[in-house]
């Protein structure tokens, strides 16, 4: 027993190490623009998480993160780098706001889990046809993430002007959506944040408890010895890939549904990379997930505050993020921290 | 007459590990050193630090007198230290000259003179007298040749100590002589010779000095005059070991293994086996001896549902198993210990207990329709590791925290707990401790004992001869000969090993 806590031990210390390192570089920058990097953190962590209304600022930037952070985490631990996050997420960003505005005179109750349902089909759609290529093909889900990625926002943005734009209005959009698509606040909270940490918790069960967590951790980990024990690689790789899809669809339609209330291209930029980010600063594990998004969704809110009060560009924030991930993926802190062993190898999805 | 190498006092430590414990030993010119000991015991950190590839914590190292810096490898092969590492670092598609010239090739206004390269490795094969053909692809060449290949261009960069990794792993019985006897010529052009082993058998035969290992210490220096095998297998594992596996006569009945005019791919798609029917009745073991790389591989693979049959029947107790998955084949009633435990045999990362019911993951009493049962999982694993002696502070422990023996008895354990009908070992002692060795031999005799039939594949003919019960000679995708194991000739076998009836090419 003492050992599973030395391990769990060990591994916080590679996401908080990265996290302090990032934030030492961070200050450096900060200084050299000629502002007082203490003050600057200080607004930047005071404005996210120092009063009732930040921190609900927080949690409602923090939702999407969760849920798209989990679409690449599941995939992570089948041993496949999602990088398409960003598009299934429009993906299913778009299906919401569709479905959000074309059923008319739908309950609540069925609108919301419809229209939902519409963004995980969507974004579980563009995630499939990586899957399918990688499992019958062997194409790798990188390159063909990648590349959806560019397919799918051009489409959304063409879908938005198009088709599905709002009439009379010069704006690329869609129209808003029916007020009974709209997810509600509770208690001054998004409701979305609930479901995002119900899916974490969901995911985290199906990952320690079931045989298909078995399966997907097991093929993340040792391809041929799952395939030897009799698990279909193709499978794995099929399934894994459909629910970061999902995942990332719900982000999307959470986002639509309780923030954005439409479909408009720019809203969503990012939401699905800083997923990454998320991910592996959560080293894929479904509920690490909820405090990485916490602390990114957090920096993101809080990002202009910290122009208008401390001088810095709102843009150290973006590099804060990449300093985040450059050292939390880096082999460096791992060969400081002399460790051999890892649950779980994150750049395995690069090899195979 | 300074010594070649002059180590002192050197000790390493990997995290928890004490790899190498205050060890001093010496080269001298001529001399042949064999360093002996069990996997894990050191040997390997012992001479990387000689050569640079691993920096020790303490100690000094010297060569003909003159202290070499940690890690300086450029500084070692400089003085003329060369080494033969037991994976060969050879261009497969290239000529053996290409090969020896490489990375110091003779040029003229930068191109590559092969007409002098050629001329070079004629005079090289000359001067030591290690026949080779200069224009031969390595590929094509047989392990003992390739090994040659290595050999000399360690030599061709004067090397005055030469370092080999278990070169003889790899070699027939026949080739591992004729190494023998290259090294005993190149003592006596003034060779220093330090190679490690665990074979006892080249120990006795070529030793000037054994200096045997255990747990990273030295547990001493002795010649094979003033020591007999069974002398330093005690002190390689530190107790006495039992060399002749104690069997009982087996009591072999109906047919369990069956296998039909099968024919088999490599993965060159090559024919790997060739119409090749054999037969291992309930409570035998049957061995097949050969020299790897003669079907053995795909020979297992075909039965275990690794690689499809191109023709051929498989049965299982007289009914016929179908070309299938490996799981399927296994729930069909075959037991198999995988070749590559690492790769096929265990998730390095998963607990001992995940790993000992990772083919039945998802069957009962490990899952209940979808959820797991960890309970079960865990009790299972607790009772096997303690069955099987698998030394572990856990069960729940990682498997990557085990030795290689205590890994192989992880597999062992889980595909013999379940007592099925036909037991498949591929190697199954390869790269493990002696005592694991012990253990795992007794496993698959009780398995045999309770009935089963045992098809036995190994590289080390002498695992061959002493488990099997009959012993079948695999070469060139066929079974050439097979014995009753009382009436075994370990030359005779060598040689069918080796393709031929008598003659030593």
């Amino acid at each position: 027993m003492a050992m599973m806590q030395r391990v769990k031990l060990q591994s916080l210390t590679v996401p908080l190490l990265s996290l302090l390192i990032a934030f030492l570089f961070g200050s450096i920058l900060i200084a050299l623009q000629g502002s007082d990097p203490l003050l600057a953190y200080q607004v930047l962590f005071t404005k996210a998480f120092g009063s009732i209304e930040g921190i609900a600022t927080t949690l409602a930037k923090a939702t999407p993160l969760i849920l798209s952070g989990l679409a690449v985490a599941i995939c992570l631990r089948a041993g496949l780098f999602n990088i398409g996050a960003q598009g299934q997420l429009i993906s299913g960003a778009l299906a919401s706001a569709w479905a959000g505005y074309s059923f008319v005179g739908l309950p609540f109750l069925i609108h919301i889990p419809l229209a939902l349902l519409f963004g995980a089909f969507f974004g579980s759609l563009v995630a499939l046809v990586a899957g399918l290529l990688k499992a019958y093909r062997g194409v790798h889900e990188v390159i063909t993430t990648i590349m959806l990625n560019s397919i799918v926002i051009a489409l959304a943005d063409y879908l938005a002007s198009t088709p599905f734009k709002e009439p009379d209005q010069p704006i690329t959009r869609t129209p808003k959506i029916e007020e009974s698509a709209r997810i509600p606040d509770i208690f001054g909270l998004p409701f979305g944040f609930f479901i995002a940490i119900a899916i974490s918790v969901a995911f985290w069960w199906l990952m320690r408890r079931t045989t298909t967590g078995f399966r997907i951790e097991t093929i993340g980990r040792n391809r041929s010895a799952g395939w030897y024990a009799g698990i279909s690689v193709k499978r794995v790789i099929i399934s894994s890939m459909l629910l970061g899809g999902a995942t990332a669809g719900i982000a999307g339609a959470v986002e639509t549904l309780s923030i954005t209330g439409r479909f408009e291209p720019a809203f969503n930029a990012g939401l699905g990379f800083d997923g990454i980010t998320v991910a592996l600063l959560a080293r894929a594990n479904p509920l690490g997930v909820i405090p990485a998004a916490i602390l990114i969704g957090g920096m993101r809110g809080a990002a202009s505050t910290m122009q208008f009060r401390a001088g810095v560009a709102p843009e150290i924030v973006d590099l804060l993020l990449a300093l985040i991930l450059f050292f939390v993926t880096a082999p460096i802190l791992l060969r400081l921290l002399k460790r051999k062993e890892e649950g779980i190898s994150l750049s395995s999805g690069w090899s195979n | 007459m300074t010594n070649l190498l002059d180590v002192e006092g050197l000790s390493k430590r990997f995290g928890t590990v004490q790899a190498n414990q205050e060890i001093s030993l010496s080269v001298k010119p001529g001399e042949i050193v064999a360093l002996l000991g069990e996997n894990g015991a050191g040997k390997s950190t012992l001479v990387k630090a000689v050569i640079g590839l691993v920096k020790p914590d303490s100690g000094t190292i010297r060569v003909k007198g003159q202290e070499l810096p940690y890690g300086d490898t450029a500084g070692a092969i400089a003085r003329g230290i060369g080494m033969v590492h037991q994976h060969f670092q050879l261009v497969p598609v290239m000529s053996v000259t290409e090969n020896l010239v490489l990375g110091d090739e003779p040029t003229r206004f930068g191109f590559i003179q092969m007409q002098k390269a050629r001329r070079e490795t004629t005079e090289l094969s000359k001067k030591y007298g290690l026949a080779i053909d200069g224009d031969a692809i390595i590929e094509d060449l047989p392990v003992g040749m390739a090994q040659r290949v290595e050999i000399l261009k360690a030599l061709r960069r004067d090397v005055s100590l030469l370092i080999l990794d278990e070169p003889t792993a790899v070699l027939t019985p026949q080739e591992t002589d004729e190494l023998l006897e290259v090294l005993r010529n190149l003592a006596k052009k003034g060779v220093g010779i330090l190679f490690i082993t665990h074979k006892l058998r080249e120990v006795m035969a070529i030793a000037d000095r054994v200096v045997v290992l255990r747990n990273g210490k030295l547990v001493g220096t002795t010649t094979p005059k003033e020591s007999s095998e069974s002398q330093l297998a005690q002190m390689m594992v530190g107790r006495e070991v039992v060399l002749h596996v104690e069997k009982g006569p087996g009591h072999p009945t109906g047919a369990a293994l069956e296998v039909r005019e099968l024919e088999v791919l490599d993965d060159r798609k090559l024919e790997a086996v060739k119409g090749l029917s054999l037969q291992v009745k309930a409570g035998e073991i049957l061995g097949i001896a050969g020299v790897e790389g003669n079907g053995q591989r795909e020979l297992v693979e075909a039965i275990c549902g690794m690689r499809n049959r191109r023709r051929g029947t498989v049965l299982v107790a007289g009914k016929e198993v179908p070309n299938l998955k490996p799981h399927e084949v296994h729930a069909a009633g075959v037991a198999h210990i995988p070749e590559d435990r690492e790769r096929h045999g265990l998730v390095a990362s998963y607990s001992i207990s995940d790993n000992l019911v990772l083919n039945q993951f998802d069957q009962e009493p490990y899952a209940k329709g979808w959820i797991r049962d960890l309970d079960a999982v865990a009790r299972n694993g607790e009772e096997l590791v303690k069955r099987y002696d698998i030394r572990t502070t856990s069960a729940s422990a990682p498997a990557s925290s085990l030795s290689g023996g205590n890994k192989q008895k992880t597999v062992v354990a889980r595909e013999l707990s379940q007592d099925l009908p036909v037991v498949v070992a591929a190697q199954p002692t390869r790269g493990v401790d002696v005592g694991s060795i012990e253990f795992i031999h007794k496993q698959l005799i009780s398995a045999r004992d309770r009935g089963a039939a045992v098809l036995l594949v190994s590289a080390e003919l002498d695992e061959i001869l002493s488990l099997s019960d009959r012993v079948a000679v695999l070469y060139g995708g066929k079974i050439v000969a097979t014995f009753d194991s009382k009436n075994a000739n370990r030359d005779e076998i060598g040689r069918l090993m080796a393709g031929s009836q008598g003659s030593r090419s």
